[in-house]
């Protein structure tokens, strides 16, 4: 049974009326990963923050369902809505160093969720806070629990969100680029480490990236995205084998490989370009009128 | 961004206009005032004091806004009152500017020595209690136009100074200023053709803020009793004579309060439309 | 260590800036045309009378000279004695003192309260008619000084609705038992809340007059600040986590938006304090600005000085503070 369901969501900016999804379907699987790709634009980081409630206030949703553990999350008050994703779900944000609040100590940004919204005693928040440090592999948490987010480096941030989201083991995680933002090096750690941690808790896990190597490595379906429509939504051993869509195929084909990321960035086609956004505009037609 | 300031930009309009009409009225009052003033604003008549404006049950024909304790007519000393104000506003608000943007400007643009002393004159003039060093100064002086003129520009220089240096500095550091010096141009006729055009705008409406400002500064001399002399209509003479009566006769004090407060938000209005529309740096 | 030094640093600068304010004030006031000490005598007065009470009062020799003197009976907290209350300047001045801070504090807290309610409602109600009509007041707040909103009060409050007193500090005929001039403070100390609710009725106009157009300046600029940093993706995340707006704005944005706010006001509340002089004036309150008009009027050159001297000293002390707490406040510049 899928954990997360999303259906026909449509979003669109406030004013002009530019379509940012078009009517997107997807569902993950309680403990799969999902990835969502496309290029800079695509709107695959919009899906995510949808899921969550947090898109931009000059974006709104004009159709769809995105059902979070059978409730219709669109349905609900602002309020209630905003807890049952905080109590269910939860973000790895793109970039660790605007992620943390700077005035704030790493203690209560890890434990807050558990005591405020779960209700949890502040000792047994403190000491999950203790325990998750140690497994996202911290080098003496008690110190890094006292430290403000300037005090530590972009790789050590990022565990910390990452501990933090796992905090109240949700059972959906969406990621958001999480390794983007950071040094080459430290990118493959991290990305093992998301990995390992949804392997051991379990976690339904959305991922969204432009990077089909992560894809590969990470995910067990995905969703091709362009233009905010899903042109593809496969397996991955599919996807890589024999991907349906012209799209996804030049997408591929301009993926550099993991082993030698400067080799061979050739450009998605011109003709190909034109060939979805051909699609896009019957799409468009196709909705008006129906 | 962009159809954001457009909304700004179209708030901005009737602000703008209405301000601008206000002011212009009050010029022409200012310049007609002989003409127009129904009454001779000094003219005393203890038998017709505090009669109340046209409206209010006892009012005499002819004295539209009422008059004070001595029995001077409130409209006609308001019209000549505007002159004051409008002469005050306009030649220390352009004095002002002038100097505090000149030596802010040398401060900002040679830097050095120019810079220190003027930014050390600038913190210790900071650290005055502007309306008391003001009074201090028409005491020195003795009351009278020029007095208050010369006091305003002595204390608001820094007013200017302060952002223009900022300015000009943040100009300075430029790279199409280097390239002016490099291309063999002395510095002052840098200062002139490359900083002063793009400082411009901000002094513009730094000047119509100091406008407002200066009549504020005229007012409250004079209601301490030290602009010019006594009997000469001033709206902060009114204003003081009103708060004296306000018990007996609040139209005395109401009337060149609004006049004042209409005057101080046009000249801010002003100067905010045309931050608005003008200047990229205060924008 | 860097943090003693830009401290060292500042507290040189200040020493400056205080001396240069005491030259100017020494200057400017021995120009004054007329004999002050011939106004202080019955008519009639002798020139032999004048010439001795000049010389008593260091009057009569070079104006280097005479700072000279008065500077160094400074250093030994000797402020001079005025002239027209022949009491020691020193005395005068700190006995109003308390009650122009008092008045400014009360205006201070008015500003804040008045100024945060306006940025966390405007935030709270962003691209809302609320927020737009916020904007429009606070605009208007701030263009009219002062001086303007102490008569609109006294038109409002003392004459159409008359609730608030408009004049003077406390009600003349009542008993007071204060030994302090903090009357504000003390009354509350001693538990007489019918004289602290007195106070507090005649402080209450010229403070919110003193107040308002600070409020508007904290109310924008503690907005712009909130509205930028509830972009960031700290309270993002936050809002994921559960929280309604209401905490994620408190919490999250208000504590990192408050710092940059807090240097302007800084220099605001200098300003606010200059325009008690004034103030004060209109509402006839006992305090130093009061004393000081009425010190440039009898021309009593000690008293002005010692008063012109405790005004800078208090701005350039509020802004040694507020850089300080500044330092203090943030987390970078802490543990940097």
């Amino acid at each position: 049974m899928s954990f997360l369901t999303v259906t026909n969501l449509s979003a669109r900016l406030k004013g002009t009326g530019f379509p940012i999804l078009r009517r997107v379907s997807l569902s993950v699987a309680a403990g799969q990963v999902h990835g969502l790709v496309g290029e800079s634009g695509a709107g695959k980081s919009m899906i995510g923050k949808a899921v969550l409630g947090i898109l931009p206030s000059s974006v709104e949703i004009t159709e769809g369902r995105i059902e979070l553990d059978g409730v219709d999350l669109l349905s609900l008050p602002l309020k209630e809505r905003r807890r049952r994703i905080g109590a269910t779900a939860a973000l790895i944000p793109q970039d660790p160093l605007t992620a943390l609040n700077p005035s704030r100590r790493i203690a209560p940004q890890v434990t807050d969720r558990l005591v405020d919204i779960l209700g949890w005693a502040r000792a047994r928040a403190n000491a999950r806070a203790l325990e998750l440090l140690h497994e996202v592999q911290i080098p003496d948490p008690e110190r890094v629990l006292r430290s403000y987010p300037h005090e530590l480096s972009g790789g050590m941030r990022q565990r910390i969100l990452i501990a933090s989201a796992f905090a109240a083991e949700p059972k959906l995680i969406v990621a958001d680029e999480p390794t983007t933002a950071l040094d080459v090096t430290v990118q493959k750690q991290i990305l093992k480490l998301i990995a390992e941690m949804q392997a051991r808790h379990g976690t339904a896990l959305l991922f969204v990236t432009h990077d089909l190597g992560v894809v590969s490595k990470v995910c067990q379906s995905l969703s091709v995205l362009y233009g905010g429509m899903v042109v593809e939504d496969t397996p991955v051993r599919d996807f890589f084998r024999a991907p349906a869509h012209a799209y996804s195929r030049a997408l591929l084909a301009a993926t550099p490989k993991y082993t030698d990321p400067m080799a061979s960035l050739v450009p998605v086609p011109e003709a190909v370009i034109a060939g979805v956004q051909a699609e896009l505009a019957a799409f468009d037609r196709g909705a008006r009128h129906g | 961004m962009a159809d954001g300031r457009a909304q700004i930009r179209r708030r901005a309009g009737p602000r703008l206009w209405l301000s601008a009409l206000w002011l212009g009225l009050l010029a022409l009052a200012a310049l007609l005032a002989p003409w127009i003033a129904p009454k001779d604003p000094l003219a005393q008549d203890l038998f017709l004091g505090r009669l109340p404006p046209f409206w209010a049950a006892g009012a005499e024909p002819g004295y539209w806004l009422g008059t004070d304790s001595l029995g001077r007519d409130v409209l006609s000393r308001l019209i000549h009152g505007a002159r004051l104000a409008l002469t005050v506003a306009l030649v220390a608000g352009s004095i002002t500017c002038l100097i505090g943007a000149t030596l802010g400007l040398l401060a900002g643009y040679l830097r050095g020595w120019v810079d220190i002393v003027i930014s050390r004159a600038i913190d210790i003039w900071m650290a005055f209690p502007p309306v008391l060093f003001s009074i201090l100064l028409i005491a020195v002086l003795g009351p009278g136009l020029s007095s208050i003129i010369i006091a305003i520009v002595v204390i608001d220089w820094t007013r200017f100074a302060r952002v223009v240096r900022a300015e000009a500095m943040a100009q300075g550091a430029m790279d199409y200023v280097a390239s002016a010096q490099v291309a063999g141009r002395s510095r002052l006729s840098t200062m002139v053709t490359e900083i002063l055009p793009n400082v411009l705008p901000t002094i513009v409406v730094l000047l119509t803020l100091e406008m407002g400002i200066a009549v504020i500064v005229e007012a409250i001399l004079s209601f301490v009793n030290l602009s010019i002399s006594t009997d000469d209509p001033t709206w902060g003479g009114m204003i003081a004579e009103g708060r004296t009566s306000i018990h007996q006769a609040w139209w005395v004090l109401i009337f060149p309060l609004i006049a004042l407060f209409l005057t101080v938000l046009s000249f801010s209005q002003l100067g905010e439309g045309l931050k608005d529309r003008y200047d990229p740096v205060l924008r | 260590m860097q943090l003693l030094r830009t401290f060292l640093l500042r507290l040189l600068t200040t020493a400056i800036t205080l001396i240069g304010v005491a030259v100017i004030v020494f200057v400017v006031i021995r120009v004054v045309p007329g004999n002050p000490i011939a106004m202080m005598l019955p008519p009639g007065a002798t020139d032999e009378d004048i010439a001795r009470l000049t010389a008593q009062y260091g009057l009569d020799k070079p104006i280097p000279e005479q700072f000279l003197i008065w500077a160094s009976g400074v250093l030994q907290g000797d402020f001079g004695t005025s002239i027209t209350a022949r009491q020691p300047v020193l005395d005068l001045v700190l006995g109003r003192l308390p009650a122009t801070l008092e008045l400014s504090i009360m205006a201070l807290v008015i500003a804040v309260i008045l100024g945060g309610v306006m940025a966390l409602t405007g935030t709270r109600a962003r691209g809302t008619k609320v927020e737009a009509g916020i904007d429009v007041a606070n605009g208007m707040a701030l263009s009219v000084p002062d001086f303007l909103w102490g008569l609109v009060l006294i038109l409002l409050f003392g004459v159409l609705v008359p609730v608030f007193h408009i004049s003077g500090r406390v009600t003349p005929s009542l008993d007071l038992p204060f030994t302090t001039n903090f009357y504000l403070f003390e009354s509350v100390l001693r538990l007489r809340f019918d004289l602290w609710a007195d106070i507090v009725s005649h402080m209450f106009m010229p403070a919110l007059a003193l107040a308002i157009p600070l409020a508007a300046i904290i109310g924008q600029l503690l907005k712009q600040s909130l509205k930028e940093t509830m972009h960031l993706d700290y309270v993002t995340l936050s809002r994921t986590k559960g929280y309604g707006e209401n905490h994620v704005i408190t919490r999250e944005a208000l504590p990192n938006a408050i710092l940059p706010t807090l240097t302007l006001v800084g220099v605001q509340f200098t300003f606010l304090i200059g325009g008690t002089v004034i103030i004060e004036r209109l509402f006839s309150y006992e305090g130093l600005g009061n004393m000081a008009i009425d010190a440039v009027i009898n021309r009593d050159l000690p008293l002005i000085q010692g008063i012109v001297i405790l005004f800078a000293v208090i701005f350039t002390a509020v802004n040694l503070v507020v850089d300080l707490s500044y330092a203090l406040l943030n987390p970078r510049l802490r543990h940097g």
